[in-house]
């Protein structure tokens, strides 16, 4: 079958989404094997992953579906920052130096087999839903560019470069949007150190920390009972 | 014979030099404008580097990131609870309608659903940011063409909305009132009349821009048939909101898509215009905040009892996943995608800004205008650097 919908999550008496459904199957007809994985949240939402080499092929195919407004164009990266939330984690950071785009420990909705993923939105007027679009991006840290057919993608592709350094084959002029010129680094990618916490730890960390087992349960019964009070009272 | 000929020869030449002394004195190479970082008509700090052939715009390019605050990467480290209060900051004159797709759609991936009491208020509250974001926007677009009067009326009459808005939340600009899962604090006592009053006195504030602009010669001669955007153009781009609108495209996410926000549940009009001109984009929106104040009446007359907030754990963990959620903000289309990994806080959140996209269209529908048509257009366009610059 065409479909290749993985709906391991979703619980069985959900409805079947005819109209996500078929959007998927529209997209593998034109792409043939260059959609990779998708996934349909029925109600909800729909994702397609499709092969880094037919990511413009795949905008064009949704542009000629009638998708034809531009959401948003952005990158993902599936590393685990080596600071911040999970510096006392005990797995893999998954970056070691040996490829840029090693494979990460876990990735999202569709899958992924690479650390970076491209991934957009488009939506269609006529048919009142949207779809979220994902690529692998492989070594090369390249991917086509949407601007030929979404005008729109010009200002996400140069925000997704300065911020992710990936480059957008294509891409009428490349050059960056929100930093100076001249500056270093891919401020987004998760190895990329947030400063301002170098410097300063934030106070709010203690908000993240796991309470005292024998503190939980007397926080839980303070908790329940205030809102049992109020609702009791209105 | 001859001589009168050479004289004729001679003035001839003469006359011609001078002709051509002049054309080169005037001659009118490209000039660069810079409009920005500090200019009145750009909200905030964006530049636009502008070619100018004579009063001709050739070029236009929008420099922003004067005010770029990295929220995508200060979301990485920061919880949920943490972060309505910095996405407040986002569009803050719309303030609280930013918080409500972020936390509808951290909501979808807890599978938690707020009482039907929470989501009307929320609502009630989204529209009156609604109101107060675009009526300073009405007073705004007179001044760019030179009258002064509206502004002054709607900071008067915003004001009512601001201290409603304050009455329950706290706040007047940074609001951060939504919960996962509900919101803080119930209605005051005694808001609903007031609400409604102030509702009455917004209504007032629209006919009253609309006596004094709609119909002026000179906001008509100034607006129509400038910074025409067509339909095609304006969906390739991803306008959002009243641009789109005003491009003559019937979108409207508050009506066209599922949400748990009660819009279903009460009569209203989604308004269009199809000569996507800058006087097309301020009619939306005029009439766009005349419903808003009816919708939030309706909604207060229908605004179920019952809790406010559902029952979610003290410490939130959203479990993995990803969703996106986008609301009809004042601006436009505002969305989030959270990619969760099951911790406190979110793995990567993409946040979609109206303002943004609305704004990567500038350089091209700026080419070929006269430069005092830029001012028109680039409030025609409405956008909120803090929008642009997240």
């Amino acid at each position: 079958m065409a479909d290749e919908t993985t709906d391991n999550d979703t619980p069985a008496e959900v409805l079947a989404d005819e109209a996500r459904d078929s959007v998927v199957e529209r997209l593998t007809e034109v792409l043939g094997d260059g959609v990779v994985e998708s996934h349909v949240q029925p109600g909800a939402d729909v994702w397609v992953r499709v092969d880094g080499n037919r990511w413009q092929d795949a905008a064009r195919a949704l542009h000629t579906m009638d998708f034809a407004y531009f959401g948003f164009l952005s990158i993902i990266d599936w590393a685990i920052a080596p600071e911040g939330r999970y510096e006392d984690a005990d797995f893999d950071t998954g970056d070691d130096g040996e490829s840029i785009s090693s494979v990460p420990e876990a990735t999202g909705v569709a899958g992924g087999d690479t650390r970076f993923q491209a991934f957009a939105r488009v939506h269609s007027i006529t048919e009142g839903l949207g779809v979220t679009l994902k690529a692998d991006i492989d070594d090369s840290m390249t991917i086509g560019t949407w601007t030929g057919v979404y005008p729109g993608a010009d200002w996400h592709e140069r925000e997704a470069w300065e911020m992710f350094g990936v480059t957008f084959a294509g891409h009428p002029r490349l050059r960056n949007l929100y930093l100076p010129s001249g500056f270093e680094g891919h401020p987004l990618r998760k190895d990329y150190p947030l400063l301002a916490r170098v410097v300063k730890p934030w106070p709010g960390i203690v908000d993240m920390e796991e309470i005292p087992e024998h503190l939980e349960a007397q926080l839980e019964a303070e908790v329940m009972a205030a809102f049992e009070a109020e609702e009791g009272g209105a | 014979m001859t001589a009168t000929s050479d004289q004729q020869r001679h003035a001839y030449v003469a006359s011609q030099a001078a002709e051509a002394r002049v054309n080169v004195e005037l001659d009118t190479g490209d000039m660069i404008l810079n409009i920005g970082p500090q200019h009145p008509a750009t909200h905030g700090t964006l530049r636009i580097a502008t070619q100018l052939d004579g009063e001709l715009v050739v070029k236009a390019d929008p420099i922003p990131g004067y005010m770029h605050r990295g929220y995508e990467k200060l979301t990485e480290v920061r919880t949920y609870r943490q972060i309505t209060t910095l996405v407040n900051r986002i569009d803050w004159v719309g303030n609280f309608a930013n918080e409500v797709p972020f936390v509808l759609a951290a909501e979808r991936l807890m599978e938690v659903e707020a009482p039907p009491r929470a989501q009307w208020i929320r609502t009630i509250l989204f529209e009156m940011s609604r109101i107060a974001n675009i009526s300073l926007f009405l007073g705004d677009m007179g001044v760019q063409l030179g009258a002064l009067t509206p502004v002054f009326f709607a900071f008067r009459d915003r004001e009512r909305v601001l201290n409603q808005i304050e009455a329950v939340t706290g706040g007047r600009f940074h609001p951060n009132f939504d919960r996962i899962g509900g919101l803080k604090d119930d209605l005051p006592k005694g808001w609903i009349a007031e609400t409604k009053d102030c509702m009455e006195t917004m209504r007032n504030f629209c006919d009253e821009v609309e006596d004094l602009l709609l119909g002026n010669p000179v906001f008509q001669a100034r607006c129509r048939g400038i910074g025409v955007i067509p339909t095609d153009v304006a969906l390739g781009y991803g306008l959002s909101g009243a641009n789109l609108r005003a491009s003559g495209v019937d979108w409207d996410l508050r009506r066209d898509v599922d949400s748990p926000l009660p819009y279903d549940q009460i009569d209203w009009k989604v308004w269009t215009h199809t000569d996507g001109d800058s006087f097309a984009r301020f009619w939306v929106r005029l009439q766009e905040t005349r419903e808003a104040t009816l919708i939030v009446d309706k909604l207060l007359d229908g605004l179920p009892s019952g809790p406010i907030m559902a029952k979610v754990p003290r410490i939130i963990k959203v479990p993995a996943g990803e969703a996106y959620i986008s609301t009809e903000n004042p601006l436009g289309e505002m969305g989030y995608y959270i990619v969760s990994k099951g911790d406190v806080g979110p793995f990567r959140v993409k946040i979609r800004t109206p303002s943004f996209n609305n704004i990567a269209i500038v350089s091209w529908v700026l080419r070929g205008v006269f430069v005092p048509d830029v001012i028109t257009i680039l409030g025609s366009l409405y956008f909120v650097l803090g929008d642009i610059d997240r």
